[in-house]
């Protein structure tokens, strides 16, 4: 018998009525989200019929063509195309941070009853269906649109070409689409913000550097990581936007496992390359985990 | 109120000029007039009235509102009790951690892998039931999944910032389990659920890529179908669907709120 806030109870008695609550979810989730992922491990160590089945053969063979062997020698595409992947999921991260502290603090300076307001408007490209978003760059960056008349009276381009696909229109596309992903966070955490400690600082003639790294920096920590991390998983397994705006010359990890599945038909090797993802989204993570602590500790 | 550096306020400004730039260029070229490139030829709500006479956007249309209704009521459901059962009761350090694990997985773990492991085990799963062939089914399925987690997840942090106090009060006053819950927890709760549910709402409209590894050729929704139409080619049909999407965000955006604040 034991007390359990109110109740006297059994301990088996307690565990069969939690079990109750959670059971239906719990059973949805292994069955629709554990079970899968270990099917999907499972598949990447079998090989492809010749027209796209499985065959319960066991082979390491889609992990030595991810590595890059291949019957004509060793490549470096697969590399390439990982190495981009986690590039370009680094930089989008980074700028969306870069504008979203400016965004906060210019939210948290409005008088209280307009703040909602401002939020709206962050809330509503969030709620926007990405593709909408992404093909959106299509126009703005066509011919004969500013940015492109500006680029190619730079130079940059010849004339009369649009500005996708190509690295910068992937840039904006991710960006545009997951800036709020960071934005709306920071905010609560810049909301709660201890201005004494800013305050103290500057009193202090701490330079501006040091008072965003030392007191800014280690109280909107908390948001900062969770937009980081809504930020960075997303964007190393985004397709839409470089299909849209990359193309075949800007490649990511996201459109590789989409090829495989869709056109290629090669599940084994798709869910190499996705087990190759996972591991480089988990490591990454983990990774940030250990630099942020070491900025707490600042 | 604090005053801030012009410079914050002005990178603000080109933040938020940076998001409805897009917003705002679909919006305009669904009003042009003309069907081919991007110059401006004087207005026309053409483009609109025909999209009310493609049905197959209205199916779309259709599709993508059961699937979001459908996937966030029983992923609200499922997603309630599974925080419930997760914060009110003393499980073991181990099993907490588990738990703990697998509601984090959908947040950590690019959507694509786990579109890619529903596509391969609704292969084999196919392979004993033709009730899982690609389709509406299939695409609910996904979205329950991953909008368990997130509605569990924003429920139980409601339920840690609301204690237990007020349950135990009950308790001690001799409420049943079932008058408890009904009674106490879940009304306590529904700031929490309601917003888990907007959330589950919101993470369906916005999905692309589960839908798209899931669909079949009979349960296309409005994202598949902007998709499909811009591969092809980009057309003011199209944004002017999009622009309607839009505005309908924004509606019930304001609708919500409205709802939520009074």
């Amino acid at each position: 018998m034991l007390v359990w806030y109110g109740e006297l109870t059994t301990q088996r008695n307690l565990a069969r009525r939690g079990l109750g609550y959670l059971g239906p979810g719990i059973l949805w989730l292994l069955v629709f989200l554990v079970l899968p992922g270990l099917v999907l491990i499972l598949v990447s160590f079998i090989t492809r019929g010749g027209y796209g089945q499985l065959v319960w053969d066991f082979t390491f063979e889609n992990y030595k063509r991810f590595l890059g062997f291949s019957v004509f020698g060793w490549t470096a595409d697969y590399f390439i195309i990982m190495w981009r992947s986690v590039w370009v999921a680094c930089m989008s991260t980074l700028i969306c941070v870069i504008l979203s502290y400016p965004l906060a603090f210019f939210i948290c300076s409005r008088p209280e009853k307009k703040r909602y307001l401002w939020l709206t408007l962050i809330i509503v490209p969030f709620w926007t269906n990405m593709v909408i978003r992404t093909y959106a760059w299509l126009l703005i960056l066509a011919p004969d649109m500013p940015l492109a008349q500006l680029a190619s009276f730079l130079k940059l381009i010849p004339p009369d070409t649009p500005l996708y696909p190509s690295a910068f229109a992937v840039y904006m596309g991710m960006v545009s689409i997951f800036l709020p992903f960071v934005t709306l966070p920071l905010y609560s955490s810049v909301e709660r913000l201890d201005w004494s400690l800013v305050e103290a600082a500057q009193d202090l003639y701490a330079s501006r550097v040091r008072v965003f790294t030392q007191a800014i920096l280690p109280q909107t920590l908390p948001g900062l990581t969770v937009g980081i991390i809504l930020v960075f998983v997303p964007t190393m397994g985004m397709f839409v936007v470089p299909n849209l705006l990359g193309g075949s010359k800007y490649m990511l990890v996201g459109n590789l496992i989409q090829q495989q599945f869709g056109p290629s038909r090669d599940w084994p090797f798709g869910a190499a390359i996705s087990m190759a993802l996972m591991v480089l989204t988990m490591i990454s993570l983990q990774l940030y985990r250990r630099r942020s602590k070491e900025v707490e500790i600042i | 109120m604090r005053r801030i550096h012009p410079i914050v306020t002005a990178m603000a400004m080109f933040a938020i000029a940076f998001l409805y730039l897009p917003l705002l260029a679909v919006g305009v070229f669904s009003v042009n007039a003309t069907r081919y490139g991007l110059t401006w030829k004087g207005f026309t709500f053409d483009w609109y009235t025909k999209l009310l006479q493609n049905e197959l956007i209205l199916e779309a249309a259709w599709n993508t509102l059961v699937l979001a209704v459908v996937s966030t009521v029983v992923a609200t459901i499922l997603g309630t009790f599974l925080a419930i059962g997760l914060d009110r009761f003393p499980w073991g350090r181990k099993t907490n951690t588990f738990l703990d694990v697998v509601l984090h997985i959908p947040v950590v773990i690019p959507d694509i892998i786990l579109a890619a492991s529903l596509v391969v085990v609704f292969g084999l799963l196919r392979l004993i039931s033709s009730v899982f062939e690609p389709g509406l089914f299939n695409m609910i399925i996904g979205h329950i999944t991953f909008q368990i987690a997130f509605v569990a997840l924003v429920v139980r942090s409601r339920l840690v910032s609301l204690g237990r106090d007020i349950e135990e009060a009950a308790r001690d006053l001799f409420a049943s389990t079932s008058y408890l819950l009904r009674r106490v927890t879940v009304p306590l709760l529904l700031p929490g659920i309601m917003a888990g549910a907007m959330m589950a709402f919101t993470l369906s409209l916005d999905d692309f890529v589960i839908s798209f590894f899931t669909a079949g050729p009979d349960s296309i929704t409005l994202p598949l179908y902007i998709y499909a139409e811009v591969r092809r080619s980009v057309s003011p049909e199209i944004h002017a669907l999009s622009t309607i999407t839009v505005l309908i965000t924004v509606i019930l955006i304001i609708g919500i709120e409205r709802f939520t604040r009074k």
